[in-house]
């Protein structure tokens, strides 16, 4: 087989030689790793990981192939993917692409054949970096200068590259075996009432439209600069500020909508969108090392006790000292012991750190969405 | 939660002797829970028959019964100790079902023992397949289509809605014991027979077969709060309809999309809570059908298991130890990961390496039977192998085996391509244990991957990662040429040696590179070393390299970055012995951890090398540092360079690596303990022989064959029967006593050829001699003796599968005490330090000398637990340099209590295989029975291998005419005992003119009811019957078989005889009692502290 030669360069000047799979060419990002031992389909279709480059520490990668179905968002977002061993030839009955086919398709830069965990124990001791995969530069000096001159991700606007322009009505909802994605008037019939919930799309992945919708919501998609007078001439029963890429601190404007939504309407928000909230009450947000990417953190609900083992995508966190007062803290990573929940009663809003759409990831915490439809019907309060 | 504060003492049961599907896992398992439970400050009490386990050493449980696990005997310990609690899941099948008959019996009602970890109800729910099948439906899960029957009726009738082929599986048993396909009525008739009789409550599941879908295993836990977590995702190359006991396995699994993980990991979830399992560990196992996903639950077990054991290994989460915290009301969020000490153990270890399990089977131990894999579990051991890819991990777990074969070795001779076709075709359909072999010859003869999944229903994915690696060896073979120009010398470039860099990194072994290049392992070695290719070490960390870890668990790869970080400490490198096999089993790696704890007590940074997951000795807790890697020369090799130790311990792990000890030394490795040299004098028969007539001890009549021709000049010489085997063998492989030259000639035509490298050994056989094994230490100066042993089988009987008794319970004084001036004289001059067995055979009051190993043998922890002291232990200490007299063991020890040893046999396992003893070993455990008398140990013994001894009713007896007269005393005492005695005719004659009452019954071709009849219908309690000759052989051999299908005792050598009818009199005069280890050895501290205080001189 032939096997082009690529190079991964970080900025702080390690370069790795590997093997070019995908798109032959140049690209550049914020290196992070993922944990995750399944679920990459997913993490490429993530916004979330707009501006970034993906290594998966599971070493296979690419034995299942593309499948119609396991996807986030309608393309594949990630700057570049880095793994051990990326496989050409996939086995499993749903697929119907190879990983290496789909990359080329969305000219998305992969490297593979590199030692992934000495890449990964690099970024946990020194952090997150910029770096570029190349298959058509082999000059290691110039590849690291091009890292080192990568925009960093702190205080960029990233949301404004996935968000969606125009406003949709979601019509899916929960994944079968045999059925694939059942139709929402599924549910509709299920549930004596359907609130209406506006989800602000900040770089939402599709598992937490499909959430919302099984479990008794009607929802329609705005995009991220929707105005607050905007959102709540469409009368909505709530909000939900969903996930997306880089630092909240670069979307000032969805913190200000927020800030004017807060009490107003019932608010729930998951990742980028718990980090905005978080921002909207007045706390404040700092950048992790490493962040969290992958499907196996453990997360307390602080009121039942409970551990939920959770899906992650965060590379910012909320500051717990910064809340003070002005919310609740929730949920806790029993890792790390960052905020991983909040919630302030008296204006009806709260959010998570973490996944609890999943997808990929475990389903533990699923409750959340239920919770959300309690509180917008008025059978639970926060 | 905190830990429970209103129990004390909780009682733990051990799984036994090892047999087929339950092994040293649940050593390393209940090792696990006693230190997790005496750490939390609780008084264990722990019940297990098996010595060779390290749980079994006093310093694990607070009171160790070495004694019989039944009902019985667990409630007297119940009795005497009134624990709390009992936490039957770290027992295997063994200990489950003990706590349900207990249950059942009322037993812990009446002391008030509380079930902690799964309760009598989830241990009912998932054990018993009709309310399994419930739940699963209550929770709208599938599983196959199935009925339940208790009679071959009941089975006819279920049949139709359920459809051929179907599984016929009996409850409560393990290793899928009496499981069959059946793919007619008539195959289908037999299985139900066959299964009825396999479960003990006479209960079978008949299922709809879903042969050939992908199986899955998810490892999970659960707190009292109800946190559940997945340790492990577990897939099998195999697919449904072999064992998963007997499939190479895969961590994590590899084809699935996160949708259908999830789909898996919900059910998981919600099947232990619907069971009921309150804390602790389950394995849950899943089919998936190839082309649709649709998903079936096959079994779930409500406990640590083999798969958990496996899962502990693969992923660094010590299942076991958190299940017995679990047990006691800690929660998952409550206890720390130790690896990582920052993050707890409320969390789904992620893996960024992939491991591959295979099973290590012994059927040329059993030639009668077919290598055919089934649903029936047959592999005696298991390796494991870890690898940054597949690939990699796939070929080292192939070298780890020890079978000879270093990578896709070809199996088929160079003949014409349409007999390897056929061959191949033939492997490929019916699951074997070569199978994985004859895949690469199939993709070498051309067959497609599609083809060869069509035949196996193996997943593509495996198949393209096997293609990839023989595609890679053509282009080797072709680099070859290249390879020796540049191994010629001068400077390489770095760019010339890609391609066997690329190779290594697949996990090519040099042994396999050198087969490829056409040259020696040796020159691959010195051209890579050259080249500056070499391997380095990564740790496996739970965590995918997210947070640091600090415990040195190691694996290696031709990654780029070496994490092995060596301390600059004085170190010691222990050498483990590899996957369990027969004759190679948990004695050597309880020795290796012996070893390990030892020389930590000295000041050592110890480092475990070892590729078994099963074992203690894998365990990351129990060396400073474990590597685990296959114990090839190449494999050590690099870890010792990478560690530089002080020292290599290569005595204590078996034959595995002894074999290495003269190729390591050869490399300059220090090998401490007994010299190579002084090893291999004992080793090679022609070096042994000269130090036998230096030292004027005799050996039987003797010669080295090799040629047929010669072999028959010796044996003529020194008269038959004789005793031929194949030099540098452990159990007895190939083992066999020839009575005339036809058969030698038999022998060497069809078992074993003689040639100028591979000589045969033949020695005059010893009739009727009573064979002594002798274990020793010695420190350079000083020799003890641990243990003398007489065996009760008499010689010809491999010492592994005999029972002994220790001390010797006939021989005479005057004869023990020159056997022991022998062995001290041969340790002497062998200048053994360490540890040394030897073999002795009496005949007619003379001693003859069979075998001398400067090792740690087999019998090592046995004699250990019989003395109350810890000989591998103090071994290790004397490699380092200890005087045994600073360790003040300096005497021979002989207590006062009786210990007697039994060999536990698989023949179960293997339909056709005759339960006949001789010199090839096939047992795969042992147990220990320990009484103040030798007829009470004798029974104890024989209680705890599974021959349930009757107290009363009717005995068969079928002898040799060689045995008549000798069967008289045994048949006579059973006779008193008040049971009726039943023989052929022959027998019955004899018995009845010496006035023992027999009553003739018809041997098997004399018409009905014979024999076999009347042990079908439960009216023989005992068998006695000792072979005649080779002809008649094949009649008594349906009588045993018999005998062994419906579990009635037996026995066939006229000594076990003589034994037993000594054990069945105790038996009937007094009741069992039993005594903890502590009792016992504690009583012989006291006495000699007793008679030192008397001014007594001790022994």
């Amino acid at each position: 087989m032939y096997e082009r030669k690529a190079f991964l360069a970080l900025a702080d000047g390690t370069v790795y030689h590997g093997t070019a799979f995908g798109h032959i060419g140049e690209s550049g990002g914020e290196v992070v790793f993922n944990t995750g031992m399944t679920g990459y389909q997913e993490v490429l279709t993530d916004p979330s990981y707009k501006g970034q480059m993906v290594t998966m520490t599971c070493p296979e990668i690419g034995n299942t192939g593309i499948n119609p179905d396991d996807v986030e968002s309608s393309r594949p977002w990630v700057e570049g993917f880095i793994v051990r061993e990326a496989w050409r030839l996939p086995s499993n009955w749903r697929h119907v692409e190879s990983l290496d086919g789909y990359l080329r398709r969305y000219h998305i830069c992969g490297i593979s054949g590199i030692d992934t965990r000495a890449l990964t124990r690099r970024l946990r001791d020194g952090g997150s970096q910029a770096g570029i995969i190349s298959s058509v530069d082999f000059e290691e000096k110039r590849l690291v200068e091009k890292a080192k001159g990568l925009p960093p991700i702190v205080g960029r606007d990233l949301v404004r590259e996935v968000t969606s322009n125009r406003e949709t009505r979601w019509e899916s909802g929960d994944w079968d075996l045999v059925k694939g994605y059942l139709p929402a008037a599924e549910y509709r019939s299920r549930f004596g009432r359907v609130p209406k919930v506006i989800a602000v799309d900040y770089g939402i992945k599709q598992n937490i439209l499909r959430m919302l919708v099984s479990h008794g919501m009607e929802v329609t998609l705005v995009p991220s600069e929707t105005s607050a007078s905007a959102i709540l001439a469409r009368r909505p029963d709530g909000v939900f500020l969903s996930n997306g890429p880089g630092d909240p601190e670069g979307v000032p404007y969805a913190i200000d909508n927020v800030r004017e939504l807060l009490g107003k309407v019932p608010i729930f928000g998951i990742c980028l969108g718990h980090q905005i909230m978080g921002l909207a009450l007045g706390g404040k947000t700092f950048k992790l090392l490493f962040g969290h990417h992958g499907l196996n953190q453990p997360v307390k609900d602080l009121a039942t006790g409970r551990v939920e083992i959770t899906s992650q995508n965060h590379n910012f966190s909320v500051d717990a000292p910064s809340l003070g007062d002005l919310a609740r803290i929730t949920h806790v990573n029993l890792n790390d012991r960052t905020v991983e929940g909040l919630s302030v009663p008296s204006l009806r809003c709260f959010s998570v750190q973490y996944h609890p759409e999943a997808s990929p990831g475990p389903h533990d915490s699923r409750y959340l969405f239920s919770r959300f439809y309690r509180v917008l019907i008025g059978e639970e309060e926060l | 939660m905190p830990k429970r504060t209103d129990i004390r003492k909780i009682l733990l049961i051990g799984s036994g002797p090892i047999i087929i599907g339950q092994a040293c896992e649940f050593d390393y398992s209940g090792t696990q829970a006693c230190k997790a439970l005496k750490e939390e400050g609780y008084t264990v009490v722990l019940v297990n028959s098996n010595p060779a386990t390290i749980m079994t050493d006093t310093d694990f449980a607070d009171r160790t019964y070495i004694e019989p696990i039944t009902p019985e005997m667990v409630t007297k310990i119940i009795d005497r100790e009134r624990p709390d609690a009992l936490l039957p899941t770290i027992g295997g099948q063994t200990g489950l079902n003990i706590a349900v008959s207990l249950h059942e019996m009322g037993v812990l009602k009446e002391y008030g023992v509380e079930l902690i970890g799964a309760n009598f109800d989830a241990i009912q729910k998932a054990e018993d397949r009709d309310l399994f099948r419930k739940a699963m439906e209550k929770l709208g899960l599938v599983v196959p289509r199935s009925g339940y029957i208790r009679s071959l009726e009941e089975a006819l009738e279920v049949i139709p809605q359920i459809g051929y082929p179907a599984i016929i599986r009996p409850s409560f048993t393990l290793g899928g014991t009496g499981a069959g396909i059946a793919y007619n009525k008539e195959e289908y008739e037999d299985a139900v027979r066959w299964a009825l009789d396999a479960s003990p409550k006479r209960t079978v599941l008949i299922e709809q077969s879903v042969i050939g879908w992908k199986e899955f295993e998810l490892e999970v836990m659960r707190d009292l709060k109800d946190n559940v977590v997945i340790i492990c995702s577990i897939e099998n190359l195999d697919p449904m309809g072999v064992h998963t006991g007997d499939s190479i396995t895969v961590a994590p699994a590899q084809t699935l999309t996160d949708k259908e993980y999830q789909l898996m990991r919900n059910a998981a979830i919600a099947i232990i809570r619907e069971i009921g399992v309150d804390t602790g560990g389950s394995n849950i196992q899943f089919a998936v059908h190839p082309d649709t996903g649709e998903m079936v639950i096959i079994e779930m077990n409500p406990r640590v298991s083999r798969s958990s054991a496996l899962a502990s290994k693969a992923t660094g989460f010590p299942i076991a130890k958190i299940a017995a915290k679990l047990a006691v009301g800690y929660t998952l969020d409550e206890i720390p990961n130790d690896i990582t000490r920052e993050t707890p153990a409320s969390f789904e270890p992620t893996i960024d390496y992939v491991v591959t399990k295979i099973p290590r089977f012994t059927f040329e131990k059993f030639p009668q039977t077919e290598d055919v894999l089934g649903t029936q579990m047959k592999s005696v051991g298991e390796v494991m192998a870890i690898g940054r890819t597949f690939k990699e991990s796939l070929q080292k777990a192939l070298r780890s085996l020890e079978i000879d074969v270093y990578g896709f070795d070809p199996v088929l001779p160079p003949v014409s391509s349409d007999i390897r076709k056929n061959a191949i075709a033939e492997n490929l359909r019916r699951p074997n244990s070569q199978r994985l072999l004859y895949i690469g010859e199939a993709i070498r003869e051309g067959f497609r991957i599609e083809e060869i999944n069509g035949m196996t229903g193996i997943d593509i994915w495996f198949l393209e990662n096997i293609r990839q690696i023989i595609a890679e060896e053509e282009s080797l073979k072709n680099w070859g040429d290249r390879f020796r120009a540049l191994a010629g010398g001068g400077e390489i470039a770095r760019e010339e040696t890609a391609p066997l860099l690329r190779a290594k990194s697949m996990g090519f072994s040099d042994r396999r590179l050198a087969g490829l290049f056409g040259t020696t392992e040796d020159s691959v070695r010195e051209f890579r070393l050259r080249a500056g290719i070499r391997p380095g070490f990564k740790r496996v960390d739970t965590c995918g390299a997210e947070f640091e870890a600090y415990t040195p668990y190691l694996y290696s790869s031709y990654d780029e970055e070496n994490e092995a970080m060596p301390s600059s400490r004085k170190k010691v490198v222990i050498l483990g012995g590899g996957p369990n096999r027969i004759g190679q089993g948990i004695e050597f790696d309880y020795c290796c951890v012996h070893g390990a704890f030892a020389l930590q007590e000295e000041g050592f940074e110890t480092i475990m090398v070892n590729c078994n997951p099963e074992t203690v000795s894998t365990d990351y807790d129990t060396s400073d540092r474990l590597y685990f890697e296959p114990l090839t020369k190449e494999d050590v090799l690099a870890i010792i360079e990478e560690e530089k130790p002080e020292g290599v311990i290569v005595q204590f792990g078996g034959q595995t690596p002894l074999k290495l000890a003269i190729p390591l030394q050869k490399e300059g490795v220090p090998i401490i303990g007994t010299s190579p040299d002084s090893i291999d004098r004992a080793e090679d028969r022609e070096r042994f022989k000269d130090l036998l007539d230096l030292l004027k001890l005799r050996q039987p009549p003797n010669g080295i064959a090799r040629s047929a021709e010669e072999a028959e000049t010796i044996a003529s010489r020194i008269g038959y029967p004789v005793l031929l085997r194949p030099s540098y063998v452990l159990g007895g492989r190939a083992m066999e006593i020839v009575h005339d030259e036809e058969g030698l000639r038999k022998y060497l035509a069809q078992a074993v050829q003689a040639s100028e490298e591979k000589p045969v050994l033949i020695d005059k056989f010893l009739e009727d001699a009573i064979e002594i094994d002798v274990d020793a230490i010695a420190d350079g100066e000083t020799v003890v003796i641990g243990g003398v042993m007489e065996h009760i089988e008499e010689a010809g009987v491999h010492s592994g599968d005999s029972a002994c008794s220790l001390p010797p319970h006939s021989i005479s004084l005057e004869i023990t005490q020159e056997i022991i001036r022998q062995a001290k004289v041969l340790a002497t001059e062998l200048k053994v330090v360490g540890l040394m067995n030897m073999q002795f055979a009496v005949q007619k009051g003379e001693i003859f000398l069979l075998e001398v190993n400067p090792r740690a043998s087999r019998t090592v922890p046995f004699v250990s637990k019989a003395i109350g002291i810890p000989l591998a232990k103090l071994a290790a200490k004397v490699m380092v340099g200890r005087k045994l007299t600073d360790l003040g063991f300096t005497e021979y020890i002989v207590p006062e209590h009786i210990s007697v040893k039994e060999a536990v046999f698989p023949f179960i396992k293997f339909p056709d295989v005759d339960t006949l003893l001789g010199p090839e070993m096939k047992s795969t455990g042992e147990v220990m029975g320990i009484d103040v008398k030798f007829g009470r140990a004798f029974a104890k013994a024989q209680i705890a291998a599974g021959m349930m001894l009757p107290k009363e009713g009717k005995v068969f007896v079928s002898v040799r005419d060689a045995d008549k007269s000798g069967v008289l005393g045994p048949a006579r005492m059973l006779n008193e005992c008040g049971f009726r005695i039943a023989a052929t005719g022959g027998t019955a004659d004899f018995l009845t003119r010496h006035n023992i009452p027999a009553e003739p019954i018809l041997k098997i071709n004399e018409g009905r009811p014979h024999v076999a009849d009347l042990i079908k219908n439960g009216e023989i309690d005992l068998v006695i019957n000792t072979p005649l000759g080779a002809q008649s052989k094949a009649d008594s051999y349906y009588i045993r078989r018999t005998a062994l299908i419906y579990n009635i005792p037996y026995v066939t050598t006229l000594a076990a005889a003589k034994a037993v009818a000594h054990a069945i009199l105790h038996l009937t005069e007094e009741d069992l009692s039993v005594r903890s280890l502590q009792e016992y050895h504690g009583a012989r501290e006291r006495q000699a502290r007793d008679r030192a205080q008397d001014g007594g001189t001790g022994r």
